[in-house]
């Protein structure tokens, strides 16, 4: 098997086990009281770093470059009230323009 | 009232475009870099997490050991252990259903499916899932038989496109919530703190530990 299927086959095997364990081994049932807090913050606190690090990592590093333009654009848009479908393509329009003239 | 499927499919057609995008580009690497047009393709249908896939592939890419590349692969897809038992709660079916559900669950479907009050919407998790599923694998394999038919997604500004749709999720998350508003600054204080350090994968599954902020709220 070549290296190359070695890895797709590992990779693939334990992130179909990742994403299974807590769906088939909790699911259905209501999550312990203590921890209803916890779980109920891990939208926040999980996209709010999806988007740190979307907006500025590159690699092992911080990068500022033309996506904080389009999530600038988004955050505006999003103050707006404008809808999902909006921000989001005002985000990726605004930093295109910005890469054609960088 | 309940969002449904169609919800779902609605909402996740406008992202869909970026992912096909992302999926083309993957699928142009992985066969630059000698996987074959079987792999790539057998690679996004069962792994199905873009960042994992591309990690894994770029240290082949450096020549780098199997096991590194298996290694970042997984780390990348970590936070998918946490995101699960978010989701588990709400899904009622059966287990092979859940199974199903839990496999469709990635970054924009879960946020997707997640509603203001801190439940999930197993319905636009299953429909969003299947339209990301699609993209992905369709691009992969446009990747690979076709090669480079769009431009790459960075010129298209596709890679603003998942932060914008993240931070549109989260505002939707913190009305009126003082504690979501401190798990996300911390989130995202510890995420970009530990970037520069750490391998890529664990500074997202650092942030979880903002929500335990959770827990000291419900003991006072």
């Amino acid at each position: 098997m070549s290296s190359a299927w070695i890895v797709v086959v590992g990779v693939g095997l334990a992130t179909i086990a990742i994403k299974a364990a807590g769906p088939v081994l909790l699911g259905g049932r209501p999550l312990p009281r203590r921890l209803t807090g916890v779980v109920s913050l891990a939208g926040p606190a999980l996209l709010a770093a999806l988007v740190a690090i979307d907006t500025f990592g590159a690699d092992r590093s911080l990068r500022l470059d033309e996506r904080v333009i389009g999530v600038g654009v988004a955050a505006v848009a999003i103050v707006l009230r404008a809808p999902v479908l909006v921000v989001v393509v005002a985000a990726a329009a605004s930093t295109a323009i910005a890469r054609a003239f960088a | 009232m309940a969002r449904s499927y169609r919800d779902g499919v609605r909402a996740v057609l406008p992202l869909s475009v970026a992912v096909l995008g992302f999926g083309v580009a993957f699928g142009v690497l992985a066969t630059s870099i000698g996987m074959g047009n079987l792999a790539p393709i057998v690679m996004s249908a069962t792994t199905f997490a873009g960042s994992a896939q591309f990690a894994a592939a770029s240290v082949l890419a450096d020549g780098g050991a199997v096991a590194a590349a298996i290694a970042a692969g997984v780390l990348l897809n970590a936070r998918y252990g946490p995101i699960g038992v978010t989701v588990a709660p709400w899904l009622q079916g059966g287990a092979w259903s859940r199974f199903w559900h839990a496999q469709l669950t990635v970054d924009e479907s879960w946020a997707l499916a997640a509603e203001p009050d801190g439940r999930y919407e197993p319905r636009v998790l299953l429909a969003a899932g299947l339209g990301l599923y699609i993209a992905w694998v369709g691009g992969t394999t446009i990747g690979v038989l076709i090669g480079d038919v769009l431009p790459s997604p960075d010129t298209l500004g596709l890679d603003a496109a998942f932060p914008a749709l993240f931070l549109a999720l989260l505002a939707t998350q913190l009305r009126g919530r003082r504690t979501a508003w401190v798990a996300a600054a911390l989130g995202a204080a510890i995420a970009l703190a530990l970037t520069p350090v750490a391998p890529p994968g664990v500074p997202i599954i650092a942030a979880g530990a903002a929500t335990l902020i959770g827990l000291r709220k419900e003991a006072s």
